[in-house]
């Protein structure tokens, strides 16, 4: 027997711990000696009453759907991938071999070119440490840990050594072609009498992010596929029993994973910086994570979830701008919001629980 | 290479080892009673941030020690709580735990000191000063005129912080108490099967906290070296990875005290050599100093994949532990 109605679980849970962490981190901000109703009026301000603010944050919002999906699709398979910054920096690695190596004649080309390498660069990252779970029985957290590092200082060594123009100072490649430079929102929205999204970020890869997401849930729950990785993140007896190979679905999901996170890249690399940048990535793949969890591993979930982290995005550095309160007041609020939606939920969901078995009982004694 | 050159980067060798070792002994005590800790990093930075501040504050670094050790058993507690009390996932409380100290660490320093976050430079007795022990030269112009032995025992074995041989100190301590103690047996079976240990009438949460508190002892010194000894104040992120440093050296040295004193040398050593040489020239081959830097993940994957002897985690790590009802 369920002890709580299916609603509760996919609403109400995720709304009490984001309640929950919004309450800290306004007593956080009180005690810095700044006013959180001042601080939240700047950030919705900044971040969603300006089509230039909606720009920034729909932006940060492609990054965080991206690998928001990597990390729930592993989490189907009951992996944790906390390896989605090395292979979003490796999506950027292809992303920029794409574009730098190939004359591409349009940007539509160049962007279906330039997302197949990110996404197989992203999936090879994510193989060896998939391999190692499958076969050896090499826990995945630490190893997608350690090659998170591996990858910075692979990024490290070919932009200085490799991609970097002679004479330049700091380790980046070359601008990529004009051809493959991609349709900002503004370049789509904007008419001459109405100019829209003003030099915001946001580019047609949102749409490409939004393609994921409908791909991620036919695939979780639509294909063979798809039910054999959450049979397995279920049941691992059960599912080899079935017949299912483990190594296959680990391997398969990690790969699925480590390719949405490349894709990432795309809308960092190719979409905004238009060249190969070391920090491009800028701990968008851990907030994947923060998504993941807050959207209950369901696509459409991720996309409200990253839809907000977005929004926080926007807002602090909005409020980073305008007062006292450093950016890092957003990886507070993150880190909030894994403890609460990730760690500590069994501290908000128990009481649920027991209140709604209470309401029952009331219901059926009457 | 010169001799005295070998000896000073042995020397700093030992310093930068120091940090790794006592986040790796911190780790090692949590993990042997089976609670896997990602978050190490994060209560060294909030470990290093207060104990700077404090220390600038009242101008002792030991007042200052006292106030990073509190706040690393602190975020202890919350892990803790989540994966022993609540039963949550060990692996996300760490993450959150490393998120946390990252933004609290910048948005507190900021909030004091105004300056971008971090704490002011600390001088005298706010920071620890390095040891000299009788007869050894101070003088670096006395020690490259000194004769080998007295060079090692100037450079390599005096003139270190309290802590670093305090962190040495620690390595037989801890191999002595998971060892040889009853409280370290009981640790450790509370990591291997805790429902023997609850069969036993010991209570199993009550060990596993007691656990988690002394890696945040540990942690609480670690980041206090970093930010009192190793350097003269805070500034953001200065853990630079290294809590994820210990965590390859603990599984480089499968859970075990002496172990860890290696490899947090080896680690330390590389470390060492990245900051001195940069790339290195051997015959017609450089060794980028990219590879120095990740040389001790990728030692610690190969592990991983047991090609170089399988690295076998205590049993029941990372699961919380439910009583039979």
């Amino acid at each position: 027997m369920d002890k709580m109605p299916k609603w509760a679980d996919a609403i109400l849970v995720p709304l009490i711990s984001l309640l929950l962490a919004a309450i800290l981190s306004a007593l956080v901000i009180l005690a810095i000696g700044e006013d959180p109703r001042a601080a939240f009026k700047l950030m919705v301000d900044g971040a969603l009453m300006r089509s230039a603010g909606w720009g920034y944050t729909l932006y940060y919002a492609t990054n965080f759907i991206f690998t928001g999906l990597a990390v729930s699709v592993a989490f189907h398979a009951r992996m944790f991938n906390i390896g989605g910054e090395g292979q979003a920096m490796l999506g950027g690695l292809g992303v920029a071999l794409a574009c730098l190596f190939i004359p591409w004649p349009h940007w539509t080309l160049a962007l279906l070119g330039s997302a197949t390498l990110a996404a197989l660069f992203g999936a090879a990252w994510a193989f060896i440490p998939a391999y190692l779970q499958a076969k050896r029985g090499s826990h995945v957290v630490i190893t997608t840990i350690m090659f998170n590092y591996i990858a910075f200082s692979v990024l490290g060594y070919i932009l200085v050594n490799v991609l970097r123009p002679p004479g330049a100072g700091d380790p980046a490649s070359v601008r990529f072609p004009e051809a493959t430079n991609l349709p900002t929102f503004q370049d789509m929205f904007s008419t001459t009498a109405n100019p829209m999204f003003r030099s915001a970020p946001a580019n047609v890869t949102f749409f490409l992010a939004l393609a994921a997401c409908v791909f991620v849930y036919y695939l979780i729950w639509r294909t063979r596929l798809g039910y054999e990785i959450r049979h397995f993140g279920h049941s691992q007896t059960a599912a080899l029993y079935a017949g299912t190979s483990g190594v296959r679905i680990t391997v398969i999901a990690m790969l699925i994973s480590g390719a949405l996170a490349g894709l990432m890249a795309v809308n960092t690399t190719q979409g905004e910086a238009e060249r190969l940048i070391l920090n491009s990535t800028e701990g968008a793949g851990f907030i994947g994570i923060a998504v993941a969890l807050m959207g209950r591993n369901h696509p459409f979930g991720v996309l409200l979830a990253a839809l907000l982290f977005g929004f926080l995005y926007q807002g602090g550095a909005e409020l980073a701008l305008w007062t006292n309160i450093p950016s890092q007041l957003i990886i507070v609020i993150q880190a909030l919001v894994i403890l609460f939606t990730g760690a500590l939920d069994n501290m908000v969901r128990m009481p649920l629980e027991k209140l709604f078995l209470a309401l029952r009982k009331n219901k059926e004694a009457l | 290479m010169e001799f005295l050159t070998i000896i000073q980067v042995l020397d700093s060798t030992l310093r930068l080892s120091t940090p790794l070792l006592l986040a790796c002994l911190a780790g090692l005590f949590s993990e042997r009673a089976g609670i896997f800790d990602i978050g190490l990093e994060g209560k060294m930075l909030l470990a290093a941030m207060f104990s700077a501040a404090i220390a600038f504050a009242s101008g002792n670094v030991w007042v200052g020690m006292l106030a990073g050790i509190g706040a690393s058993l602190a975020l202890s507690l919350v892990h803790g709580l989540a994966s022993i009390t609540f039963r949550g996932n060990q692996l996300i409380s760490g993450v959150a735990i490393n998120f946390l100290a990252s933004g609290i660490t910048v948005l507190v320093a900021q909030s004091w000191f105004g300056q971008g976050g971090r704490t002011p430079t600390l001088q005298g007795a706010a920071r620890f000063e390095p040891v000299h022990l009788p007869g050894a030269l101070t003088r670096i112009r006395d020690i490259a005129d000194a004769n080998p032995l007295m060079q090692v025992y100037s450079e390599l074995i005096s003139g270190h912080t309290i802590i670093v041989y305090i962190s040495l100190l620690l390595v037989p301590l801890s191999w002595w108490v998971l060892f040889q103690t009853r409280f370290g047996l009981r640790l450790r079976a509370v990591g291997e099967n805790p429902a023997a240990v609850d069969t036993a009438g010991i209570s199993v949460v009550r060990l596993r906290y007691m656990s988690v508190l002394i890696c945040g002892v540990l942690c609480g010194i670690a980041g206090a070296y970093l930010a009192t000894a190793l350097q003269a104040q805070f500034v953001k992120e200065m853990t630079a990875g290294r809590g994820f440093i210990a965590l390859a050296a603990l599984i480089f040295a499968k859970w075990k005290p002496w172990n860890a004193l290696y490899a947090c040398l080896l680690f330390g050593l590389l470390q060492a050599i990245a900051v001195r040489f940069q790339n290195i020239q051997i015959g017609e081959v450089t060794i980028p100093v990219q590879l120095m830097e990740a040389l001790p993940y990728i030692l610690t994957v190969v592990i991983l994949a047991g090609f170089i002897g399988k690295a076998i985690p205590p049993r029941a790590g990372g699961e919380p532990y439910v009583k039979e009802r």
